[in-house]
This record gives structure tokens, sequence and C-alpha cells, in this order.
């Protein structure tokens, strides 16, 4: 059903966008009115047009379509997810939505608000999100175990799917800077922006996005909004935090617990609640994979275990149509136009799945240290490399949570 | 009016091979046995009577035990065994001669010799104390021309050969590492001794000359990664080769420049293809997206001839030996069975091996000319050889005739030609008749035959107007009243409904149920007691033996209206006597306390609350915003438990004094016992009465009166067959097109599973308003002319809720700000000057 609703639709006639630019405003623009809003991520991403679109559709699809938990539910299991990283960007937009979905306000004081069936999965998003390889049959066990408070095997796979993307996607924020945006606002009744006219949008003005009508909104963000699709200024923005984001690219490669020091304290709105009442067990980070390797923890070989042949398969079986949805993700990225070699792009994506402990056969991990060193600037510089972290942590961790739910099935 | 119509077809049959006591086929008195015509591509059915038949049957069958003894390479004198490996097996192959079977997987290399009484473990050819990754494979092959020669695909990308005649304990032989990434598959010529294909995940397939130190020729598929490469076992120059991109390719060996011909085979990735080993142009492949194809290739035009939807990824394909249209498949993910497949029958494997624990990697037929044995490796770490005899048949477990009623009273039935053949006044089905489907079945036999190859159907029509009819059932479901008024009135109306069409019991089942659950009068009730005033309730209250004969004998309005008067003076009493209760005797005041002590049994305050909720005006016609209530999650309406009344004082006075007032009406009904059962009381015979009614087929009657008395009677049916009621009901409902009743019930239903389904296919597709072309995309704007679809007029903004537009200029928006707007203008908010009304 849902296959139907969008699948085909994303063909756009070359007569009517004769330019990537054209492009990504259009779905920017559709973005916004659909979701009453563009947050800062979806701008970033728009130099990537045709990996937007995939990316939104994605997210649009584990958060609002067809699928076995309830709309608030998903939320708040974004919330954790995020909360998980101390994302306050997430965090709060995905506070604000759930406030939206007429989630219970009572949840967000904190997790020990939230009913048990969703403290239950604390455990899994941790793990998850700092070691997955940690991940057990045990602990899908542990969720599927019949009970009062159980979950059935499709909820967790829908789940697992939105810790993983919420997880990767705190990466790609962090990377890409945009955790500073503004707190996102509530929209008001009838799903207009505030702020955002679309009447200008209606009669077919496409090309600029309107000035917005009301004096609410800050000027960065419509600045931001205005040049959403211009490379050039996603680039001097990147540049200009370039600095900063090393560092806590280090930090998350290293701890993945980011200390909130130089997150200057700002008015927030009531739901944007301090990401550390979403996380219990704080202290827990993420560990060098190759010091654990003398312990009893096996070396992840993706010849055993991919996305394409086993993943995949296991994933759309009990959420229809999310693997198509993903695998289109995994192959956009892969196909993002790359200024450097090729090899670069297979070093990056194999050194993220390396640090998480999932190897190629197939391939020289030499070729990292040689290729990296030299790379690592450019690394940081630009928002596909962004991207492609992002995927190569979702698809990391996805392959670890699926394949401890094979092992579950087949015991 | 009967009328039947059948049909027999035809199919080809390509075995040579059946098992004598399953030809002689008796059925009423008639001997059926396939035998083979001239040509011997055909069955015919020969149905003769039993007297004449067995001369001709023995005839038959000595032919054909004498053909199937000629067929046969070797008995079959093996046995279904296996044996443990010491790891997970990636790929298996067997030598020519199929004495001997190599598997191989990341951890395990070994020859096993294929014994009469199991497996012989004979080589090891992991040798060295820390094996390197050339050892960790992919894939493997033996080759079919030399016995010592086999090759084996690394996941490092290496392509080694080995070769078992070396006299060392390292039997590798070459070493190819021109592959940058994982090599999926090795394949051998079926014919050249010296030429080695491989298909690697870098998307190159490579020919080896073994005789060279390096590839003679690199393929370049200009698709995503390889994952089959197969030499034709007929042509000579010919391989295909299958892509991660859904491709298949056929090359020349010859021409490393150019494929010969692309076509698009699946989608997702092709995980394997076989050649047939007879018919030159045939190509079975396999893919992610569950399907086996079978292409024929011999034509300009790449045809699909044959499609297998299985129930998960397509890992191996292998056709049958001897078979022409079998083929084996096994699975990457989730199912672990085997299936053997008769391409032409797509919907039911023809047998199942379903010994593995894990996936199965490899299969492969033990000799290219047994059909018999079959070997296969698994992750599981183990090493079958399965026999086909002892194979699961799926079709045995199916269900071998079908019965089915028609909307409008039709049967339609099919079955085993065979069985149909002793009918009298049966005429050949003409095949014109489009209205009926024609089933074909072809029963297996225990063999490889197929017997029985076609099935008949039968319809019989049922007489128009007769009693068969479901009028009365579209009445009653349009009519009857679920919800949205007080529990006696829903009743009443339903009894009147259920009168009106002429089913008294139901009717009178109706009344039963109001007489038994209502609550007994009540002045505390305000509101119910103002209508007994106002008369707009002919009978709500107290449960009386008076009223229950009286409903019983349906007696006339003015008894009821006696009855009526009589309660309200008593009410009026009732009053008083809380004015001066202290005059009164001490013993109804005992009573009453002991009432008020025994919660489960009476509670006025709890029958209040469950009361309350049927008095809220039915939701707003329209709802701004669909309410998305996750109802699996979500425990119970909020409801306050029965158990747990807190009665104010003032209540309790008056709580107490009702019943003993009813008392004294009812002894002079003459009763026999207590009048003032509480509702609880009537559960188990209310319970039986429903599933009773369900039982007879009158699912609507337990589904309504399940929906009425909601909380009365509903923790007294287990969840599972609610359920199934519900299930049933609503299914027959739909099936009547009654939508909208059919969404009613599903609203009103309180099980967790019902009320999902009104959740489940919510997509609505809508057309631009601007360009009138379908809106394709999730978003509110138009991919073609880019605009907005669906503005209001008024505040121009998209309206994502209900949208209410004028029928005269079809100009609209936002349901509140139409209505706002027209309070204040005639003009349409668009400005096109039509004269818009609201009402």
């Amino acid at each position: 059903m849902a296959q139907s609703c969008f699948g085909h639709g994303s063909q756009l006639s070359p007569v009517m966008v004769n330019s990537e630019k054209d492009r990504a405003s259009l779905l920017c623009m559709k973005a916004l009115a659909n979701r009453g809003r563009l947050d800062s991520v979806s701008q970033q991403m728009a130099s990537h047009p045709q990996y937007l679109e995939s990316f939104l559709r994605t997210q649009h699809y584990i958060l609002y379509m067809d699928g076995p938990l309830p709309l608030h539910y998903r939320h708040y299991i974004a919330i954790m997810a995020a909360a998980r990283h101390h994302c306050r960007y997430l965090v709060s937009l995905h506070s604000a939505q759930f406030l939206r979905v007429d989630g219970d306000p009572l949840w967000l004081q904190g997790l020990e608000a939230a009913p048990p069936r969703l403290r239950h999965l604390d455990h899994i998003n941790k793990v998850l999100a700092h070691q997955p390889w940690l991940t057990a049959r045990s602990h899908i066990q542990a969720l599927l175990k019949t009970g009062e408070q159980c979950w059935s095997l499709a909820e967790l796979v829908q789940a697992v799917v939105l810790l993983a993307h919420c997880h990767s996607l705190c990466s790609f924020v962090f990377g890409s800077g945009s955790d500073s945006d503004s707190i996102p606002t509530p929209r008001v009744h009838h799903g207009t922006p505030p702020g955002y006219c679309l009447c200008d949008a209606a009669n077919g003005n496409t090309a600029l996005l309107p000035p917005p009508a009301g004096p609410t909104e800050k000027a960065p963000r419509r600045r931001s909004l205005d040049s959403s699709c211009e490379v050039a200024y996603l680039r001097e923005q990147i540049q200009k935090s370039q600095e900063e984001i090393k560092e806590r690219k280090a930090d998350r490669l290293h701890s993945q617990t980011l200390s909130h020091a130089d997150v200057e304290e700002e008015d927030e709105a009531m739901f944007s609640a301090d990401p550390s009442r979403f996380v219990t067990d704080p202290e827990f980070g993420y560990q060098e994979f190759a010091r654990r390797e003398e312990d009893h923890f096996q070396v992840f070989r993706v010849q055993d275990y991919s996305w394409e042949d086993h993943g995949f398969s296991l994933v759309n079986r009990l959420y229809s149509d999310i693997g198509h949805l993903l695998d289109e993700r995994f192959r956009n990225v892969a196909s993002l136009p790359f200024p450097h070699s090729p090899d670069l792009k297979r070093a990056i994506w194999n050194y993220i799945h390396c640090i998480y402990g999932i190897r190629y056969d197939d391939y020289d991990y030499g070729e990292v240290n040689r290729l990296l060193e030299r790379g690592l600037k450019l690394y940081i510089k630009a928002v596909h490399v962004n991207l492609l972290v992002m995927e190569a942590r979702l698809q990391a961790e996805l392959l670890y949570a699926l394949r401890a739910i094979t092992q579950y099935m087949i015991a | 009016m009967r009328r039947e119509v059948t049909s027999a077809a035809n199919v080809n049959n390509d075995s040579t091979s059946a098992s004598p006591e399953r030809a002689h086929l008796f059925i009423k008195g008639q001997c059926v046995i396939p035998y083979e015509d001239v040509n011997r591509d055909r069955v015919n059915v020969c149905v003769t009577s039993r007297t004449d038949c067995h001369a001709r049957c023995n005839f038959y069958l000595e032919l054909r035990l004498e053909m199937e003894k000629m067929t046969r390479v070797s008995t079959v004198n093996g046995r279904t065994m296996f044996c443990h490996l010491d790891a997970p097996a990636n790929a298996i192959s067997v030598c020519r001669d199929a004495t001997q079977v190599v598997v191989a997987g990341r951890n395990i290399f070994k020859i096993y010799g294929l014994e009469e009484e199991g497996f012989v473990e004979r080589l090891n050819l992991r040798v060295g104390r820390k094996p390197s990754l050339n050892f960790s494979c992919a894939d493997v092959m033996w080759h079919q021309m030399d016995e010592n020669l086999l090759a084996t695909a690394a996941t490092n990308g290496a392509v080694v050969t080995w070769n078992l005649a070396r006299s060392c304990r390292n039997k590798q032989e070459q070493l190819f590492t021109e592959h940058k990434r994982t090599v999926n598959k090795v394949c051998f010529h079926p014919t050249e001794v010296n030429m080695l294909l491989s298909g690697s995940q870098d998307g190159f397939m490579k020919c080896f000359d073994l005789r060279k130190k390096e590839s003679v020729s690199t393929f370049s598929g200009q698709s995503e990664s390889v994952r089959d490469v197969q030499f034709s076992i007929k042509d000579y120059f010919t391989f295909a080769a299958s892509f991660e991109n859904g491709n298949v390719q056929l090359w020349d060996i010859r021409r490393p420049d150019r494929y010969e011909r692309m076509f698009t085979a699946h989608t997702g990735p092709v995980f394997c293809c076989d050649w047939h080993p007879e018919d030159r142009g045939w190509l079975a492949t396999g893919g992610r997206d569950k399907m086996v194809k079978v292409w024929d290739m011999s034509t300009n035009r790449v045809k699909e001839i044959y499609c297998v939807q299985t129930i998960a990824s397509v890992a191996r394909v292998k056709w049958r030996p001897e078979r022409r249209y079998h083929l084996a498949t096994c699975s990457m993910m989730v199912d672990h069975n085997i299936y053997v497949w008769d391409v032409r029958r797509p919907f039911i494997p023809f047998a199942t091996f379903e010994e593995h624990k894990d996936v199965t990697t490899g299969i492969v037929w033990r000799n290219q000319h047994d059909p018999y044995y079959l070997l296969s490796g698994s992750k599981d770490s183990t090493l079958y050889q399965h026999m086909f005899k002892d194979a699961s048949r799926p079709v045995d477990r199916a269900n071998p005739e079908g019965l089915c009623f028609g909307l409008f009273g039709d049967l339609a039935f099919a079955a085993k030609e065979s069985l149909m053949t002793g009918d009298v006044g049966r005429k050949t089905y003409p095949g014109g008749d489009r209205r009926y489907p024609i089933f074909f079945f072809k029963k297996p036999d225990v063999t490889e035959q197929f017997a029985q190859v076609s099935s008949a159907l039968s319809v019989f029509e049922s007489e128009a107007g007769s009693s068969v009819g479901m009028d009365w059932f579209i009445n009653t479901a349009k009519s009857y009243l679920l919800s949205g008024k007080p529990f006696a009135e829903l009743c009443e109306h339903n009894a009147q409904v259920a009168k009106k069409l002429n089913r008294p019991q139901e009717s009178t089942t109706w009344t039963m149920l109001r007489i038994m659950f209502s609550e007994p009068a009540n002045p505390s009730l305000s509101t119910n007691h103002n209508l007994n005033k106002s008369g707009n309730l002919p009978l709500v209250n107290s449960f009386s033996m008076k009223e229950m004969s009286a409903a019983l004998n349906e007696r006339n309005k003015e008894n009821r209206q006696d009855n009526l008067h009589s309660l309200e003076t008593n009410l009026n009493n009732n009053d008083e006597n809380e004015e001066t209760e202290g005059s009164e005797g001490q013993a109804e005041y005992l009573f009453g306390d002991a009432e008020l002590d025994d919660d489960d049994l009476y509670s006025m305050e709890h029958d209040n609350q469950a009361e309350e909720p049927e008095y809220l005006l039915p939701q707003e016609a329209f709802p701004l915003r669909h309410e998305i209530m996750d109802h699996p999650s979500a425990p119970e309406p909020v409801q306050e438990k029965p158990e747990s009344p807190h009665v104010s004082g003032s209540e309790t006075e008056s709580t107490c004094l009702t019943p003993m007032e009813s008392i004294n009406l009812i002894s002079v009904s003459q009763l026999l016992f207590s009048p003032h059962l509480p509702p609880k009381f009537f559960c188990p015979i209310v319970k039986e009465m429903l599933c009773y009614y369900a039982e007879q087929g009158d699912v609507q009657m337990a589904v309504s009166v399940l929906i009425v008395l909601g909380d009365r009677i509903r923790k007294e049916i287990d969840e599972l067959t609610q359920e199934h009621w519900y299930m049933s009901y609503i299914d027959l409902l739909q099936r009547f097109e009654l939508w909208n009743v059919s969404n009613e019930v599903i609203k009103l239903s309180t099980c967790g599973a019902i009320m999902c389904l009104n959740q489940a296919s919510t997509t609505l597709h809508i057309n631009c308003s601007n360009c009138k072309r379908p809106m394709s995309n999730k978003g509110w704007i138009c991919d073609r002319c880019h605009q907005c679809a669906s503005v209001c007029a008024v505040c121009h903004h998209v309206v994502k809720g209900l949208f209410v537009w004028c029928q005269g200029c079809s100009h609209g928006g936002h349901l509140e700000h139409v209505m706002e707007w027209l309070k204040q203008s005639k003009h349409c908010p668009a400005g096109c000057g039509h004269l818009c009304e609201y009402t």
C-alpha cells in the first residue's frame, strides 16, 4: 500500500526540473509543506537532492506511515535514541512531534515516566548506540518474552530501525553542526508552519521560497533556508565550525559521550528537555572494538551476514517495504558523486564499519591508514562524507541488530 | 434450477515411472488409470468399468515398469543421511561419478566420501597452522571432466584451484588474485578441461586458462556485483551472469568487449541462475524478490515462460535431472527448507526437504542423471543426503476439494474430475462462461506421476428469490442501532427491527436483554427519571417478573403504561419514604445495608457510571482530524472497576431504599424469587445464547448483542471467540458492501485486533486540483505543476484535514474557515462571484 503510495513517485520529469538546484528546492518545499517545518538536517542534505529524497522518504515512512508502533511511541523511541548521544537538537525536535501526536507530556519528564515497555528498550538502545557488537540473541529474547510488556517481532524491528536511524542521524547532526540550530517551534493549526506562508508556493512561485510573514522567525534560520540548496553556503558554514566539528568528531569516534560544557545553555521551550533525562547508565560509551577483540567477541564478517543478502530480506519481511527504502538510501549514498577516488569512499565506509567490529574479507585495512591520513581533512569538510558516515553507521547497527534477531529466530 | 459445468485439461507429463500399486484407482466402481498415448507426452485418463479394465491396466503397468528400469541410472538403494561438519558450509559440489562431495565454507574445506551407510571424511584441504583467507570459500566447484580438479572462490577475492593428485598435503595448485573484491562464484567449463570462469563483487568476470598464470579475458558487466556465472551446457561459447542490480547478461566467451544480450530478470539482486540440462534455451534465475523465473533464450526476445513465487529470497536454484519441469531451490534467509518445484504448478512445492535447522547454503543433485538424491550443506554445520522418497509432499496436505458459496447463494464445487465422472446428466463445460473460473487440479501421485491432472468445477445456482437470499441480513445490519442511545432504547429499537423483519426469536431476545440488564428504578438517576416522566422510554427500569412476562406475551402498550404508572407512583412513594425513613421499620434498613455491603452483587454506583457514556452525543459528524488511537497498547477504556464503587451519603440512602419498594411491587406479581438479580446473574445464559447464535450462523446477532451489551458481557467471553465473531461479521458485511456498518462495528469493537483494522490501509489517492493529474507523491505539492494541491480559499494554506467545497463553483477549503466566511459573506471566498451556500 505504502509502496504504491510513493514508491514510484520520485521520478521528477526532466522538463520540469532543469537543474539539481530546482530539484533540491522543490524537495525542501515539499518537506516544508508536508511537515510544516524544514529542519536544518534536510537543509544540509539539500546539496544532494537525490539522497535527500530517499532520506526524507525513509524518515517519513518510519515515523508516520503504516507500521506496528503507535506514532507517539515512534517519537519517544527517537527521543531515547537521540538522548543516548546527547543530541539536544533531535531530542527537542522529536519531543515537539511527540506532543503533536498526542503523546503524554508526562513521559517527557524522563525515562522513568515512560511505560515499562519503552523502558525495556533502553538496554538495546544503549548497546546499539555505543557497542553494537554486544547485541545478542538474549536481548531480543528478553524483549520478546511473552508477558504483559512484551514486544512483538514486528514492533521490535521497527523500533530497531528507528533507533539505528536516529543514532546515525546524530552522527550527521554533530558532523554537520546542525545541533546549534534553533529549537524547533511547534506548528500552528492545519499544519502550516509558523511564519511561513504557502500561498506563494501555491501560486507556483517555487523558485524562491517565500519570506517569513511574521516576526516570530529568527533571521538566521531563514537565511539558511533560502540558501539551503547552495553548496557554497554549506561549505562556508562548515568551515566556520570546522574546528569544533573536528573535536566532536574525534569525540564521537572515541568516547561517544559528549561533554556538554561547550553547548551554551539557551532558552528552552518546555519540551526541549535535557537529553540526560532519557538516559540510564550514562557512563556506558564507545569502547574501541580492537581492544575487546581478544575477548570472546568475534569479528563480524560481512561476508557471512551482509545487508544485501541477509539484512534486507529479514527487515523487509518483518516491516514491509522498509528494506527497499533503506536499500535505496545505501545505494544512493554509494552512488554520490565523490570528488576524490572511490578508494577513499570505500576506506571511510569500511573504517566506520571497522570501528564497530565489522570486517570485510576482501579489504586491505592498511589502505585505511594510508588514505585517511591524507583524506581526513576532506573527510570532515563535506556533507557527503557525513552522509557516508551516517549510512555506514546505520548499516552497521542494523546488521548487528538483525543478526541478533536472525539468531533468535533460528533458535 | 441446477446447472453444472465441468472442465478437463491435459497437461504434459514428463515422467516415465510410476509405482504400480498407485495406478489402480477405483472410484465408484470404475477404474481410473493414467496411460500414455503414442507421443508419450500426453497423459490421458482412461475410464472403464471394473470388469474390462484389468487386462489393459496390467499391460500398461508392465510397460511402464519396463521403461522405468531403463531410465534409471542406478537402483534406489541409498538413504537419507547426514553428518556433522565442524563449521557452517557455504557451498558444496560433487565429483562426476557421485562418490565424493566437497564442502567449503569460511572455516571448512573438506572432502567426504558418499558411502551406503553414511558420509566418510576423506580429506581436509585446510592445511597449515594458520590458514589464510584464501581458504575462506564463498563457492566451490568440482570439475566434471577431471576428478582431481577443484576450484574455490575466496571471500578475499582470490580464485584458487586445487589438484587432488598432488602428493604433498597442500593441494593448492594455482592462485589468481586478480579480483579486488569477494569472488561470489566459480564455474568450470562443462567440456573444456582448462577453462574456469569467476564472478566477483567488483563487477568483473574473468576467464582463466589453467595452463596460464593469469586470466585470459576479463568481462565487465558495467553493472553492480556479479552474483552468479554459469556456462551454458549446450552452447560451447556461451555463459550467463547474474547481477546484484537485477540484470542477467549473456556473454560469448570469445568477445570480452560486450555482452550479447542483457535483460532485467528481477527487482533486486539475482542471486543465482542455472541452465536447463536439456532444453538449450532455458535459464532459471532466482532473486531476492523471492521469485524463481524460467527464461526462454532461444527466441529473439527473451521470454519469461514460468515464474514460481517462493516465501523467501532464493539463494540457489538447480534443475532436477531427468525431470524436465522440476527444479530445486533453497533460501538465504529465514526459510531453511529445500523445495522442489514443478514450474508448471508454481503455487505449491512438489516436494520439500525439511531437515536443516539453519539456512541451506548449497544444494546439488548427486548425479547428473539421477533425480532421486539431493545433497545439501547448511549454516547449521550439517551435510545431508536427501532421498526423494523421504521428502514431504505439501500437496498431500493440501485440500483436494473446494467449496464456496457465492454472494447470491450460488454454490461452486471443485474436485478431482474422476470423482465427478459418476454423475449423471453432467454436460461438459463449454469453456465460454467467464463468470466462473476454472480450476485445474493436478493431483500428484506419491511417485513422480501426475496421475490426476484436472479438476472439475460445478456450479449450482440458487433459485431467484429463494430463502437463501440474505436480504434479512442486509436489512438488519442497516437498521440495527449499536450505539448512541441508552442501552434500553437500543434494545427496544433492535427488537422492533427484528420484529419488522419477521424474526420473532431475535426480537424477543432483544427484549429479554433489555429487561435483564436495565438497571432497576433509581430515583437518584435524574436523567432516567425524567425520561420516564416524559414517556420517551416506555420501559427502562427495574427488572420484575411482571414486566418480563409482559414482554414475553407481547402484551399491548396499555399494559405497559399501567405498569409504568404504578412504577412511578411507587417511585413517588419512595421519595416519601426517604423523607420519613426514620419512621420505617428497621428490617428495611438492614436489608439495604446488606445489599450495599455486597459489592459484587449489586452496585448502583457502577451502573450509573456504565450508563453515562451512552448519553454522550455521537461524535461530531466531521471530526477535523482522524484520531489515531493506539489501541493495542492502550489498556481499557477509562472506567471504574465494578469492584470499587464509592457511594456518597445521600445516594446511599436512596439506593438502599429503592429495592425494598420494588419488592412490594413485585410481590403483587407473585414472584417466587428475589427480583433484584444482578445483571451478572444472567451472564452465563446470555453467553450461552450468544454462542448459540454464532453457531447457528447468525454471527450478526452475536456481535450486535456483544456491542450493545458492552461491558456487561464482554468479560465473560474470551477474547479470541469475540475476535472470531467480529471477524466473521465484518467479513460478511464487507461482502455485502455494507462498508459503513462494518466500519461502525470495527469502531465499536473492544478487541485490539479488530480495532487495528481501521488503521490499516488508510491510504487515499488524490488528484491535483490544478492539473487534475494523480498526486503520486506523498506530499502536498504536485509533482507535475509544482503547485500546492487543495489550498484553502480563505487562508491560502494547504488543507490537510477535511476539505469542504462548493458544488457550484468548486472552490472550498477548511471546513471551519468556509463556515466562518459564509457567515459574513454570501460570495465565494475565492472571489469567483459565485453565491455559495453552506448548509
